[in-house]
């Protein structure tokens, strides 16, 4: 299939891709291409204007400073999946990177492009929703920074202006005691989810649960923040406990009229299936969907809390 | 207005071309450098059979634009063999018997190339994930593992001092 005619413009630095983005009509941003290329073959594209900000220099780092992980717009799939940093301290954007297309695409795909893409059926938004990442739009009148539950607005729709560029998603560091995971049920390899369900806790030091996030990929006409979920969780103590001091802390637990872990679970996880809006298609019914996105809720909040030393 | 100057290094020579802004890589290989060892599949992304090596890295190029890879160095399927024969890996894939219709070999070919540049000793998990990315409908893979297998086997035999006994 031979993609429909446009121009073609390879600014050798950002200021250089803001002006052309100021300047041309109907101009579309392009890093890897992976997403862009195959909807232009499609004809669900048909951009006038291609900036390639591929040959941009220093926006393909990821460092950790200032208490955020950066990850900059042309870092790939491949790069975070080697990043020592990323799989000792962020393992939930690993397991993502992972279950993203194949290794091939996943060479020249970027977590930027996937996020600014729009599409809910990408994997990263659920992860970036977890995480409470924050996008970084460089625009003609300088940086902004948009949380990640003022991005996303529906199908393709995000809150970037036609003249901006993601230039970096900023993601807080973990506390001490925190772990996350992303687990996505898919028909095949590098097929788009099924359901797919992000999980991030936070805990104090008796375990309790002093923060969650929790996001849904392909769920909805856009990326879905699970908040009856998270409410669930949050102020629960949901750490396993063995032996005489387990007996003592459930005895104790009935007594005062709590939940149990697996009850905590089970209402987050049902929480988490009762926000989403699935359509049904090839993938499945609506029921089935929603029935996937409740059990792997309950897992993936099984393996945070395991990854968070639970 | 839509037309740039193009040169790339496709194995070891260099080739220049005025090309469409929206020429596909895979179709500035096979139409305009007459290298058709680089096969077109699904045309999608998902197949694989297009994978080439730009600057070293397997990549679909059903789905990087031409312009894209202004400057690269690329490798195809062609600049495998060279005046020694062929390479272990092709080898492999004759020895394994690691092809039946041979239509995703090319791709398989490129991409078991960079794994093995990349790690010279892959575990069978390490091989199967690396060309998941390409699809062979014939093998069922077992024999394309078995070759990636042969020859990290025989390029490290290659490697070992003691190792007298090729021509």
């Amino acid at each position: 299939m031979i993609p429909p005619q446009f121009d073609y413009h390879a600014p050798g630095s950002l200021e250089e891709a803001l002006a052309l983005l100021g300047e041309l009509d109907d101009a579309k941003v392009m890093s890897g291409g992976q997403s862009l290329l195959p909807m232009l073959k499609l004809r669900l594209a048909t951009p006038a204007n291609i900036v390639d900000i591929g040959r941009i220099p220093g926006l393909d780092s990821i460092t950790e400073s200032g208490g955020s992980l950066r990850i900059g717009a042309l870092v790939t799939e491949t790069a975070l999946e080697e990043n020592a940093t990323v799989a000792e301290r962020y393992p939930i954007l690993l397991d993502t990177a992972k279950v993203i297309a194949d290794p091939l695409v996943r060479n020249r795909a970027t977590i930027c492009g996937n996020v600014a893409h729009g599409d809910p059926a990408n994997d990263h938004p659920a992860t970036m929703l977890a995480l409470r990442a924050q996008m970084v739009a460089t625009g003609p009148k300088g940086e902004r920074t948009i949380g990640v539950d003022d991005f996303f607005h529906g199908l393709f729709m995000t809150s970037l202006d036609p003249g901006e560029i993601l230039t970096e998603i900023r993601i807080p560091a973990p506390g001490e005691r925190s772990g996350g995971a992303y687990l996505k049920l898919e028909r095949k390899v590098g097929d788009y989810a099924v359901a797919g369900v992000a999980v991030q806790l936070e805990l104090d030091k008796n375990g309790k649960v002093t923060r969650a996030g929790i996001g849904l990929t392909n769920l909805g006409f856009a990326p879905i923040r699970a908040s009856a979920a998270e409410k669930a969780l949050t102020g629960a103590t949901l750490l396993e406990q063995r032996g005489f001091k387990g007996a003592i802390a459930r005895v104790r637990g009935i007594f005062s009229g709590g939940l149990d872990a697996d009850e905590v679970i089970a209402a987050a996880a049902q929480a988490a299936a009762d926000a989403t809006d699935p359509v049904a298609d090839r993938r499945g019914s609506v029921e089935y969907k929603r029935n996937m996105a409740r059990v792997l809720t309950a897992r993936a909040i099984r393996q945070a809390l395991s990854r968070a030393g639970g | 207005m839509a037309r740039h100057n193009v040169t790339v290094t496709v194995n070891g020579e260099a080739h220049s071309r005025e090309v469409d802004s929206r020429l596909l890589l895979v179709h500035l290989i096979r139409d305009e450098l007459a290298l058709t060892g680089t096969h077109i599949g699904c045309d999608t992304t998902h197949c694989g059979a297009c994978t080439v090596l730009v600057d070293g890295v397997p990549t679909k190029s059903c789905t990087v634009l031409a312009v894209q890879a202004d400057g690269a160095d690329i490798g195809t399927v062609e600049g495998l063999a060279d005046a020694n024969g062929m390479s272990a890996l092709q080898e492999g894939f004759m020895q394994e018997h690691g092809l039946q219709c041979g239509f995703c070999t090319p791709g398989m070919l490129m991409t078991g190339t960079a794994l093995l540049a990349a790690n010279a000793n892959p575990s069978e998990a390490e091989i199967r994930e690396a060309i998941s990315g390409n699809l062979c409908r014939c093998t069922g893979y077992v024999n394309i593992v078995k070759a990636v297998e042969y020859a990290a086997a025989k390029m490290a035999g290659a490697d070992a001092p003691a190792d007298g006994e090729d021509n």
